[in-house]
């Protein structure tokens, strides 16, 4: 047996197939429902924010610009300019798909990952056995995993969301488990010592401690969330992505350009949106 | 029954505790553990009672193991070994839920970095130890501010810890605790992070409010100084053992070792000041005017417990009792020297602190303090741990 793997190889190519082809076959109870409604929840989301008027969606994202960055105009600005571009250049109902997919695609990373960060702070048991599979999310080409996500999911925008929330939930987890430990030892002791039970523990005084942590990793989640779309387009997500994608498989360069500045305008809004959530106070 | 009582509290960090307890047991040091095991021994079977009501001081140098053995006491450190009684019930056998109650009733702690949660208000930081016992928001807002009020910061309910200076917070700190209303305060190095004069005005309030509230309180401390100021009791520790258990006086007079008598020998005070500066001025009676009745009525006025006796040159003749006084007026006695007593100890005016100690030791009475003969003022036991301790106002009392 030894001699036959010296000679042939192992055979994980086949052995990790065999484990997609049986997960693909024994949860599909789980994966369809998932698909269809999840699916079509997300197409009622974005078809919603699409029959909301332009001008409305523009006017709204300027308002909360405007107070999210302390009353300044500049983000207020380049929120109108930016909105009013993409629309200008006919790719509103895409960014709605992209705002969509990045939306829920971060809910669910932020969702997950913070009681797994905070699961991983309380152990070092469990944060040793993490910290590797979270090396192993960010680090395997996002490639790889969209086709267990096809196999899973099928084509669209459920899949896309699948591969983003495998790229981009270690940050939320990573941040929450160093915000936690971070907190000081002694206010984890005053806390401990006036009785309180594991849970007030954590709710009065660790999680408002960590939570300037824990934001600064939701906004890198949200930002590698967004850098998945185009990668996620490949599977059948729509939205901006979609646009690059078919502008670089037929090498236009002009639409390719356009429809990339419409992603950076959308992360620097978001970006600027989830930082903020985090400075005030 | 003392309200706690440690026996043979033991802490031993890292992996080889047994193995480590085992080597204390053949009398191994502290170092000589490290070196054989790898753990280190943070407390070694400390035992100690404090009763109720007393400032128990706990002294040593920085890794002596004091903060280690005030976490046993609640618990925030698990014992390897030995048992915490708190009015009788064993802390280390517990479970969760019963040390939680125990926590919340009965032990309030006050920590050296203050520990105030700086996302909190004054007021809710003094609320915390309520809040978590779900008591109802205007009760615990109410218990609070009177926390606050005792500490004198009734008017900073709003503002967040890092808008208070450093004696501010701990009076938070402080306040936080005694808004429990816990039998027990545990502080540790509760007032070594604040500046010196600071410092000292919060061990008069901390004294004031011990006095008013009868608070047991188990002080931490690496300043011998604080250690005399405020304890009733001082137990000194050192490699994690502990080495005396004494009032003040016993620890200055008869220190147990050299370790001890190092930290002792710091208080060098006890070498320049004399009993000159630590009299205060006498109440006296005339032996050759006054009879008892006078005598009963000037201890009442000051009240003392008993008054020197003098001739008209102030030479010094004894002393009265209020007992015998109000003994012989009923018993229609006039003549003061049938009660009076002379088994009074007496210094000379410039007789050393440290010399004044072994005189003083032991006496209900204070020491008269005299000059060729004469009266000229009497040192109370108060007064000579008082000057140890750096009282500033030692000189004042010099008449």
């Amino acid at each position: 047996m030894l001699k036959e793997w010296f000679t042939e190889g192992i055979p994980i190519a086949d052995w990790t197939e065999s484990v997609t082809d049986f997960i693909t076959e024994t949860f599909e109870f789980i994966f369809d429902p998932i698909k269809e409604h999840f699916g079509s929840f997300m197409e009622f989301t974005s078809d919603s924010l699409t029959s909301i008027p332009p001008v409305i969606v523009i006017v709204l994202v300027a308002l909360i610009a405007f107070f999210v960055s302390g009353k300044k105009l500049g983000l207020t600005a380049f929120s109108i300019v930016g909105l009013w571009l993409i629309h200008n250049q006919g790719l509103w109902e895409h960014l709605m798909d992209t705002f969509t997919l990045v939306l829920l695609a971060s809910l669910l990373s932020v969702i997950i990952g913070v009681p797994v960060g905070i699961l991983m702070s309380k152990s070092k048991t469990t944060e040793a056995i993490i910290k590797p599979i979270l090396d192993f999310m960010q680090t395997m080409p996002a490639f790889v995993y969209l086709i267990p996500a096809v196999a899973f999911f099928g084509i669209g925008m459920v899949p896309g969301v699948f591969a983003s929330l495998i790229f981009a939930t270690p940050p939320t987890v990573r941040f929450t488990n160093l915000g936690i430990r971070q907190v000081s030892k002694e206010l984890v002791e005053a806390s401990e010592a006036f009785g309180s039970t594991g849970m007030q523990k954590l709710i009065k005084v660790e999680l408002p401690m960590a939570k300037a942590t824990i934001m600064a990793g939701i906004n890198q989640t949200v930002m590698l969330a967004l850098s998945m779309v185009v990668t996620a387009s490949m599977i059948g997500a729509p939205g901006l992505g979609r646009e690059v994608l078919s502008a670089l498989q037929r090498a236009q360069v002009g639409t390719g350009f356009v429809a990339g500045i419409g992603i950076v305008i959308l992360a620097i809004i978001i970006d600027r949106f989830t930082q903020s959530a985090n400075s005030k106070e | 029954m003392p309200i706690i009582e440690a026996k043979n509290l033991t802490k031993v960090f890292g992996k080889n505790a047994k193995q480590a307890l085992e080597l204390l047991d053949k009398g191994l040091t502290k170092e000589e553990i490290l070196k054989k095991t790898g753990s280190t021994v943070g407390v070694n079977r400390a035992s100690f009672t404090v009763e109720e009501g007393e400032i128990f001081v706990i002294m040593g140098l920085s890794g002596s193991g004091k903060s280690t053995l005030v976490r046993l006491i609640n618990r925030l450190i698990e014992p390897t070994e030995g048992n915490m009684y708190i009015n009788g019930q064993d802390l280390a056998k517990m479970d969760k839920q019963q040390l939680r109650q125990v926590r919340r009733e009965k032990l309030g702690m006050v920590f050296q970095r203050f520990a105030l949660f700086p996302n909190r208000t004054v007021l809710q930081n003094t609320e915390y130890g309520l809040e978590i016992q779900k008591v109802p928001k205007e009760e615990r807002a109410k218990k609070a501010t009177e926390a606050l009020k005792l500490v004198g910061l009734e008017g900073y309910l709003d503002q967040k810890p890092d808008q208070l200076s450093g004696g501010m917070q701990q009076r938070v700190g402080l306040a936080r605790a005694l808004a429990n209303d816990p039998e027990v305060l545990l502080m540790d190095e509760a007032f070594s992070a604040l500046d010196p004069l600071i410092r000292k005005d919060m061990q008069d309030e901390l004294i004031d409010l011990q006095s008013t509230m009868k608070k047991t309180i188990i002080f931490i401390t690496h300043d011998l100084d604080e250690a005399l100021r405020l304890g009733d009791r001082i137990a000194l520790m050192k490699d994690g053992s502990i080495v005396q258990i004494g009032t003040p006086e016993e620890i200055l007079m008869n220190p147990a070792n050299d370790y001890v008598e190092r930290f002792v020998e710091d208080v060098d005070r006890s070498k320049i000041l004399t009993a000159e500066h630590i009299m205060k001025r006498p109440e006296t009676i005339n032996v050759e005017k006054h009879g008892p009745r006078v005598a009963l009525e000037r201890m009442k006025e000051a009240g003392i417990s008993s008054i020197l006796a003098v001739d008209s040159k102030r030479n010094l003749k004894g002393y009265v009792t209020a007992d015998d006084a109000s003994e012989a007026i009923k018993n229609d006695v006039r003549d003061i020297s049938e009660i009076l007593r002379t088994d009074i100890k007496q210094v000379e005016k410039d007789t050393p602190m440290n010399e004044i100690f072994t005189i003083i030791n032991g006496s209900p009475i204070p020491t008269a303090v005299v000059e060729n003969e004469r009266l000229v003022g009497i040192i109370v036991r108060g007064a000579v741990i008082a000057a140890l301790a750096g009282e500033s106002e030692v000189e004042s009392h010099h008449a």
